[in-house]
């Protein structure tokens, strides 16, 4: 029998299996950043160790730095230490780090694809959730905590059990103002923030293979939020292209090598999910969250719903909570909904391709009085592409805040955050209570949705203006 | 890590699901560069509300989290481990933990324990109406035991053992550091690497 994608790539990177004992994986890249590694340096540092394959590691500030101002000193004295840890470490163990103000500095999993060391085939992980992102590209990538951070710093290799697979078929084709971040939203609402625990997710169907690698991007992110810890889509020309040409995209001989490998990267057809979902993409529609779990999400025309209308217990007090905390009525039309702030950023929607559709809306108009809108790019690269395409001066015109890169509003560990009782329509991925700042509630959408309700003042999409 | 091969204690009980690392621990908390100290920020958002169970007295010396289905999901942050562990809990029992959320539990030595949600709620209501109910959590014969009642679960051979001996992952990994190696001998050459700057 076949093997899936996902199978393919553990295999490759066994370095060692014992019956009864996970498998030992090599890891091809390991990001870094600044909340979830000091600790991991400490170990080193008290064992006397070093890290094994610099060469193969990399580091960025992205969590705790500010947006505005940043050719001053991070005015947070908590802030500045973890980043000023980084540093630190950085220097005294030989990793590569892009510090603020750099140009390669920006949201880690930003950065990694555009420095084209996100390629296919590869195992990559981070102590961050969300390095489910880099699955994009065909590679298995996944978020890890500190201590397995410590054990690939000084070995570049984790010890794992092999995940199950389920493969999310996404056929058909969406529909005009339908992005990908709404696919996923959907997937989440079908299978639940626990669905794709123990699994690595693979989005396969016509709809997946014509998305961009961003929107590519954007779907893998969001993995996580289904409670898988990875989720990958099979290379093709696609992905060759975007890799081409990148600063660490091999070349010559070598990149005729790596294509003719890339293109081994699929799911044999005799191969066997562990589990298969299907989703219709004609069926699709502007999604968004109404609760503070990103699987309580509905399409944007639906109205908010009523807990009693939940059969599981566990559905039903989950959605009660979150309508209380969310100061939501069952029944309101989700449309009616008004918001506070319009946050376009993120891992999952920080990107220049993000950036230029949310500015095809608001272009020529003003955002609603009532609002702030703040524009984040996910990398200082992606700050300066905007503005060589004048995407700042659409923003700004439109009376948007124009910010420098960084995580931002999406955890509010730096001053951008909500105050309590605020509510947010957000690009980003986590509605949870209190995640955008203390009391605040948040409405995940796409950047066409974010960028269209910044200018009605209420939850819409473009097709409302 | 500390060995965990039997623990005791009194149980508070959570009735929520899908408490994400970020209830845990919100992220303002995060900023500390140790691993120590974090018992503060520990379900931050709710300690203001008198109601909740972390306030109630008669959950004080609780030290076994007895939480909802899907704990643990979202964001990676070890911190959720370590403020736990921090505040006193040993042991968390749940119908469904959260892939990292449990791995990192595992590498630090709090045990998290799967059981079915009917034997959850029963052990909430235990709790509820006689919160000084002791439960013991045993390792060894991988059993959950509080009044007459004794309940098995199911952790794998190799991750018991790890935890009964109190052994740490990259000290087992440095025994095959050698087959590290060969790999790297056979890795291809058009991977990518970080060094030198391009």
């Amino acid at each position: 029998m076949g093997e899936t994608l996902a199978e393919k790539i553990w295999t490759e990177h066994i370095v060692s299996a014992t019956a009864g004992e996970p498998d030992l994986l090599y890891i091809d890249l390991h990001l870094i950043h600044e909340v979830t590694s000091p600790q991991a340096f400490d170990g080193l540092r008290l064992a006397n160790r070093k890290v094994r394959r610099p060469d193969l590691t990399i580091a960025t500030e992205d969590h705790n730095v500010p947006t505005l101002n940043i050719d001053k000193p991070i005015a947070d004295p908590v802030s500045k230490l973890q980043v000023d840890t980084l540093r630190k470490n950085c220097a005294e163990f030989g990793v590569r780090l892009h510090s603020l103000g750099d140009v390669e500095q920006g949201i880690v999993h930003v950065v990694g694809p555009q420095l084209g060391i996100t390629q296919p085939g590869m195992t990559i992980v981070c102590g961050d959730s969300h390095t489910s992102t880099h699955g994009a590209f065909g590679a298995l990538a996944f978020g890890i905590g500190t201590s397995e951070v410590e054990h690939v710093l000084a070995t570049q290799t984790l010890p794992l059990v092999r995940p199950k697979t389920m493969a999310i078929n996404v056929e058909g084709k969406l529909k005009p103002g339908v992005t990908s971040k709404d696919i996923i939203l959907a997937v989440i609402a079908k299978i639940g923030t626990g669905g794709g625990q123990g699994y690595v997710l693979e989005y396969r169907g016509s709809a997946i293979r014509d998305l961009s690698m961003e929107a590519r991007m954007t779907i893998c992110n969001m993995s996580i939020e289904a409670g898988a810890r990875a989720g990958l889509i099979a290379p093709d020309q696609i992905t060759i292209d975007y890799v081409q040409g990148k600063p660490h995209a091999p070349t010559g001989t070598e990149w005729d090598a790596a294509v003719a490998y890339w293109k081994t990267l699929t799911t044999d057809a005799d191969a066997k999910f562990d589990k298969e979902v299907d989703l219709n993409a004609d069926e699709l529609a502007p999604f968004v969250t109404w609760g503070t779990n990103p699987g309580q999400g509905l399409p944007l025309s639906a109205a908010v719903p009523n807990p009693a209308d939940f059969a599981n217990p566990e559905d039903r007090g989950a959605a009660e909570r979150a309508l209380e905390y969310m100061d939501l009525k069952p029944g309101t039309p989700l449309k009616s909904i008004k918001v506070d702030t319009v946050f376009l950023g993120s891992c999952t929607n920080g990107r220049i391709e993000d950036l230029r559709s949310a500015a095809s809306i608001i272009k020529g108009k003003k955002i609603a009085s009532s609002l702030r809108l703040l524009v984040v790019p996910g990398s200082a690269r992606v700050r300066l592409q905007a503005e060589s395409e004048g995407l700042d001066k659409v923003f700004l015109d439109a009376g948007a805040e124009w910010r420098s890169a960084g995580c931002s509003m999406c955890l509010g560990m730096n001053p951008d955050q909500l105050k309590p009782g605020e509510r947010a329509a957000s690009t980003s991925n986590r509605n949870f209570e209190g995640r955008q700042g203390k009391g605040g509630r948040t409405h995940l959408v796409s950047p066409l949705v974010a960028a269209a309700t910044a200018l009605k003042g209420t939850l819409a999409s473009p097709a409302d203006l | 890590m500390e060995k965990f091969i039997k623990h005791s204690g009194s149980a508070l009980p959570l009735r929520r699901s899908n408490v994400d690392t970020d209830q845990i621990i919100p992220a303002v908390y995060l900023k500390r560069i140790t691993k120590s100290g974090f018992e503060d920020g520990l379900f931050a958002a709710w300690r203001n509300d008198p109601a909740f169970e972390l306030n109630q007295p008669q959950y004080k010396k609780a030290t076994i989290l007895v939480a909802g289905p899907d704990f643990g999901t979202g964001s990676s942050r070890e911190h959720a481990v370590w403020a736990l562990q921090n505040y006193g809990f040993k042991v968390v029992l749940s119908s469904r933990f959260a892939d990292i959320f449990r791995g990192n539990s595992q590498k630090m030595g709090l045990l998290t324990v799967i059981l079915s949600q009917d034997e959850i709620e029963k052990i909430w209501q235990t709790v509820e109406s006689k919160p000084d109910t002791q439960i013991t959590v045993d390792l060894e014969s991988k059993t959950v035991s509080y009044e007459d009642k004794t309940l098995s679960f199911v952790i794998d051979d190799y991750t018991r053992w790890r935890l009964m001996e109190g052994l740490d992952d990259i000290g087992l990994t440095f025994t095959k550091i050698d087959s590290v190696s060969k790999f790297e001998e056979k890795r291809v050459s058009f991977k990518p690497k970080t060094l030198p700057i391009k």
